[in-house]
């Protein structure tokens, strides 16, 4: 597989480590339902055939935290992106 | 006898360099450009070995990489390689080669007897006869089916060659320098597409190595030979021989091996025996070409027996010929260029037969070599040929093997009567025979049309040329699956000796499906993969199942495409080279005092320096404790984790990875900090130093270090990216030793710069510094303990490592300094009750490991919410203990499991387990490190600490984890 790094450009996957689903947002601590939310966020994944976003960490590369669409039923990749708006700017 | 089959002239063998080898130790004679299969041939070798199953006498089908039969063992002692294909392997001088699957020998093979078991051994034996009593599987069975069956043998020792991985890029790959693959190279070469041509073969060209075909009214190898010249003077062209594209991945990947060596007696100096690419292309042409298919009728699998496209290949490219007198049978017009090729070269054709009059053969004679063959005329009239020689063609498979390598099936061809590529992978397109355009002219216009269709999707203009011209041609062909009438075993995949009978068989019970046809009758699951096979396979499923060819579909091809040694793809990953190994900035001088190391991760660390020859761990440890406690000792601790954090948010991005508060901390003091994980389990502890407002050092576990990282960097732009802080690893920048024991500070006082003040009052327990040492080079120093004692760990940049070691060791000589290793490291925190790995086994929470003060309760933190689940606060949770054998030396183990007195050993009973253990000189005593249910509660209990695996059952007192200086007043002294 290749993966584009939008700091380094297209490399070979074994440069990456997968994490998993991206997206999901880190519950506020002090919410009434704090533990239940904490439980969905560390453990409840949609594990979706097909059309994902998934954090990927360039961890051989130059480090950057990336969000990679993929279609995981054909491996197609669709886009690839910093994780953090702010080092997109930080880019331009 | 000296190639007794050897045409005088022709072929593309170099009769000016004779070559001497081996085959079963009788010596023979070939040419440079043979291959172990043309020269056997020449030599009149027909039988080259045995068959799986049925131990029949099998001789050499084809020409090519396909080959089923002709297997052989090649080299001797550790470069033996089995399963050769004899027609790949290229002749060297001194070359030895061994038949394989035979008893005592090829002529003779006891084993043959399983030809006359033939009822028991059809499709689905295994299953069958096995079934019952399960344990006779292990014992008798199986031993014996791999005595009998299987093809050769691996050799026992290491290889001694080296293997290469590489990586290649281009815009176009073209796969296979055949007419097609050679017109699409030229094409997207001249357009000036970055282009490299591969082919199995040393030799470009193809199956124009083999057909006296002509281009342009010229010999076709001319064309081949004009355009090869062109190729290698383009600059923008690389042309790679003998490399088989093996594999077709995601997003353009290619995986590819080229025998470097292969060819030779040994590597040459420097050269890997072979070297597997990675090759990312843009566009890829694949122009792999066909594989012709034998026919299906009685006992065809007779030495003599040969696919006429082989025998051409053999009598034109090698100059062999591999009968005199031979019977040429064929469903289509190649017969009629076979028997041309035959006839021309001196042999007597004995007939033709044509399937497509209505002539069969049905069964061929003859033991070790066919002798003679069976017809059946259009009337019924049977009449016998006696010949040496049988030339079969019965159309041809494309090589469409890598368009399926990413889950596209072929689809039939009713016009061709073969598959041909269904949909293909982005990014690949077809060319040629292994698209079904079997003609030279179509090849070589499909060859040229892809070449600039690829040029121009990757951005460059193709240039006009005039296409070369074949002579006309055309595929005309009308196969026969199988020859019912037949008498006698019709083989149909002859690498696993399934016939027409077992797939009739499979199907009568039930396997009518085209994959548990093929799993209940191994088709097509040899290590040729059945490319001479599964068509006829699946053709005769469907014959006697009532369906067509289409109906009954096709299993997939996966990669590779042919079988690739495992030590490509290992490259230089072996051995002591497996992972790299990493070297402490004292290791030259542990060495030079005779250290012995230990691997930890990828580290080499100091077990324990041996103090006179002999000296064995527990007594090198035991001394180095003791003096350390005594006088001074000191320690490489430049494994551990140094992450450097820099930034106004470095402090609250601190306070939100560890348990503890890191904003409240002066700058110049240390703390220790606990991670962990978000769902409330230790990740990793260490100190974090804050040298300055901004700028803090942590130090991670040597086994975390890169994990921490990562997960640094994920809180960082993942979850927080609105933090100002930077943070980069640092391990490898500073050498970092211990200094640890009552005349600690005595040894440093000798080493820092004047002006430094490390006395107690002025640089206390936990302070930290950035500091000056032996005149002016820069250093930091730490007030940090984990041995307990008076303890300070002094960094410098890693270049100074070496020469820091030997100078604390010449001023700390008349403090009676001395080094101390791992085993003494690890002694001295169990004195302590420090958790470390068999501690943080990522199944223990702060509460657990009794650590809960370290977790704030005024800030959230990673893994805080999650650490608070009530079934992390349950009572009977196994939490951290120390204990003593009730006799002192009674050696404990780690990984023991605590029983109570009197209770049985069981998931249950069971109370915990011991996670470190340690002689401690301390305490002249073995103790231990556990993880005890309710073990809070338990202190002075005595229980069972029971080792299965090493047969011990000693009863144990529960104590407090720290075992020394519970105060910690010697740290502070």
């Amino acid at each position: 597989m290749r993966i584009p790094c939008p700091f380094c450009g297209e490399r070979d996957s074994q440069e990456y480590a997968f994490l998993g689903e991206a997206g999901l947002i880190r519950p506020d601590p002090t919410a009434d339902d704090a533990q239940k939310q904490f439980h969905d966020y560390v453990h409840i994944r949609k594990n979706t055939a097909g059309i994902t976003k998934e954090l990927w960490h360039h961890v051989h590369g130059c480090g950057s935290w990336i969000v990679v669409e993929r279609n995981t039923l054909t491996h197609e990749l669709f886009t690839s992106e910093y994780v953090s708006e702010r080092l997109r700017e930080l880019s331009k | 006898m000296s190639q007794l089959n050897r045409l005088t002239e022709g072929g593309l063998i170099d009769r000016s360099k004779p070559l001497k080898f081996t085959f079963d130790g009788k010596r023979f004679d070939g040419f440079q450009g043979d291959t172990l299969a043309s020269a056997l041939i020449a030599n009149g070798v027909s039988l080259f070995g045995r068959s799986f199953k049925y131990h029949r006498p099998r001789g050499v089908l084809t020409a090519g990489s396909e080959e089923p039969n002709a297997l052989v063992e090649l080299r001797s002692g550790n470069r033996l390689e089995p399963n050769m294909r004899a027609t790949t392997v290229e002749l060297f001088d001194g070359l030895i080669a061994t038949s394989q699957n035979r008893w005592p020998s090829l002529n003779f093979d006891v084993m043959s007897i399983n030809s006359l078991l033939a009822p028991i051994l059809t499709a689905g034996f295994y299953y069958k006869t096995f079934m019952w009593p399960a344990s006779f599987w292990e014992k008798v069975y199986e031993p014996a089916i791999r005595r009998a069956a299987g093809l050769g043998k691996p050799p026992e020792g290491f290889d001694p060659d080296h293997y290469e991985k590489a990586f290649a890029h281009c815009d176009v790959l073209v796969i296979g320098a055949g007419p097609a693959g050679i017109s699409a190279a030229l094409a997207a070469g001249r357009a000036g597409a970055r282009v490299i041509l591969c082919d199995e073969n040393p030799l470009l060209g193809g199956r124009l190595l083999s057909d006296m075909q002509h281009i342009n009214d010229m010999p076709a190898l001319e064309w081949v030979r004009g355009a090869t010249i062109e190729l290698e003077n383009l600059p923008n062209v690389k042309i790679f021989r003998r490399m088989t594209v093996f594999g077709l991945y995601d997003h353009g990947v290619y995986g590819a091996v080229e025998r470097v060596s292969d060819h030779l007696d040994t590597p040459p100096p420097f050269q890997p025996r072979q070297r597997s690419y990675r090759i990312i292309a843009k566009r890829a042409i694949l122009g792999s070409g066909a594989i012709e298919r034998p026919m299906v009728f009685g006992d065809n699998d007779r030495p003599g027996i040969m696919l006429g496209s082989a025998i051409r290949t053999y009598v034109n490219q090698f100059a062999a010929l591999p009968g005199r007198r031979a019977v040429v049978v064929s469903s289509s017009n190649d017969g009629l260029r076979t028997a041309e090729a035959l006839k021309n070269n001196g042999a007597e054709i004995a007939a033709v037969i044509d399937s497509r009059n209505g002539d069969v053969i049905q069964r061929a004679f003859g033991g070790k070599r066919v002798q003679a063959i069976q017809v059946r005329d259009k009337n019924g009239g049977i009449r016998m040929i006696e010949c040496d020689l049988v030339s079969v063609s019965n159309g041809w498979n494309p090589s469409l093997h890598l368009t399926c390598h990413l889950g596209s099936r072929p689809v039939w061809e009713e016009s061709k009567n073969a598959f041909i590529p269904g949909k293909l992978p982005q990014g690949l397109a077809v060319a040629g025979a292994a698209q079904g355009n079997f003609t030279l002219q179509e090849a070589l216009d499909d060859g040229l049309r892809a070449g600039n269709e690829a040029a121009e999707l990757v951005g460059f203009s193709p240039i006009n040329f005039a296409v070369p011209s074949a002579e006309p041609d055309k595929y005309e062909h009308k196969p026969v699956w199988r020859i019912k009438t037949s008498k006698g075993k019709c083989f149909v995949d002859f690498q696993h000796d399934v016939t027409d009978l077992d797939i009739e068989l499979a199907n009568r019970e039930g396997f009518k499906s085209v994959e548990h046809m093929k799993r209940y009758t191994t088709l097509g699951m040899a290590t040729d993969q059945g490319k001479t096979a599964n068509v006829a396979g699946l053709a005769i499923l469907g014959e006697v199942s009532n369906r067509s060819i289409s109906e009954v579909g096709t299993t997939i091809f996966r990669p590779p495409y042919t079988p690739v040694t495992l030590g490509a793809f290992a490259g230089h990953h072996t051995h002591n080279e497996f992972r790299p190994t990493r070297l402490t900035p004292s290791h030259q001088w542990a060495n030079e005092r005779g250290a012995v190391f230990m691997e930890t991760g990828l580290w080499m660390r100091a077990q324990y320096f041996p103090q006179y020859p002999g000296e064995n761990w527990l007594e090198a440890m035991i001394r180095e404790v003791k003096v350390t406690r005594e006088a001074v000792g000191v320690c490489d601790v430049s494994t551990l984790g140094k992450i450097d954090l820099q930034g106004e948010d470095a402090a609250t991005f601190l306070d939100r990875i560890y348990t503890g508060t890191f904003s409240t901390l002066p700058t110049g003091r240390v703390r220790y900090g606990l991670m962990l994980r978000e769902d409330g389990f230790v990740f990793d502890d260490g100190t974090t130093a804050r040298m300055g407002e901004n700028h803090f050092l942590m130090t991670t576990t040597t086994a975390g270090a890169s994990k921490v990282m990562a997960h640094l960097e994920f809180c960082h732009q993942v979850l927080w990216p609105e933090l100002n802080v930077a943070f980069t690893s640092v391990t490898e920048q500073w050498a970092q030793y211990s200094i640890a024991g009552p005349n600690a500070r005595h040894v440093l006082e000798k080493l820092v710069d004047p002006e430094i003040d490390i006395s107690n009052d002025a640089f206390p327990y936990m302070a930290c510094k950035s500091i000056s040492i032996c005149g002016g080079i820069k250093a930091r120093l730490f007030r940090i303990s984990f041995s307990g004692e008076l303890a300070y760990e002094i960094g410098v940049p890693n270049r100074y490592g070496d020469a820091l070691i030997r100078a604390l060791m010449k001023v700390g000589k008349e403090f009676g300094i001395i080094p101390y290793g791992l085993e003494a490291l690890s002694t001295m925190r169990i004195e302590k009750g420090h958790v470390a790995g068999g501690e943080l086994n990522g199944q223990t929470t702060p509460l657990d490991l009794g650590l809960i003060k370290m977790v704030s309760q005024k800030k959230d933190c990673i893994g805080k919410k999650m650490s608070e689940r009530p079934a992390f606060l349950e009572p009977d949770r196994p939490v951290l203990v120390g204990f003593k054998p009730k006799n002192r030396t009674t050696k404990l183990t780690g990984g023991a499991h605590f029983l109570n007195i009197g209770a049985k050993p069981s998931l249950d009973d069971d109370q915990g387990h011991v996670t470190s253990t340690a002689y401690s000189p301390s305490l002249n005593s073995w103790i231990g490190l556990g993880l005890l249910k309710n073990g809070k509660n338990r202190m002075g209990d005595t229980i069972r600490s029971v080792d299965f695996m090493r047969k011990t059952d000693e009863l144990v007192e529960i104590c407090d984890p720290i075992f020394l200086d519970p105060n910690g007043e010697r740290l502070r002294g």
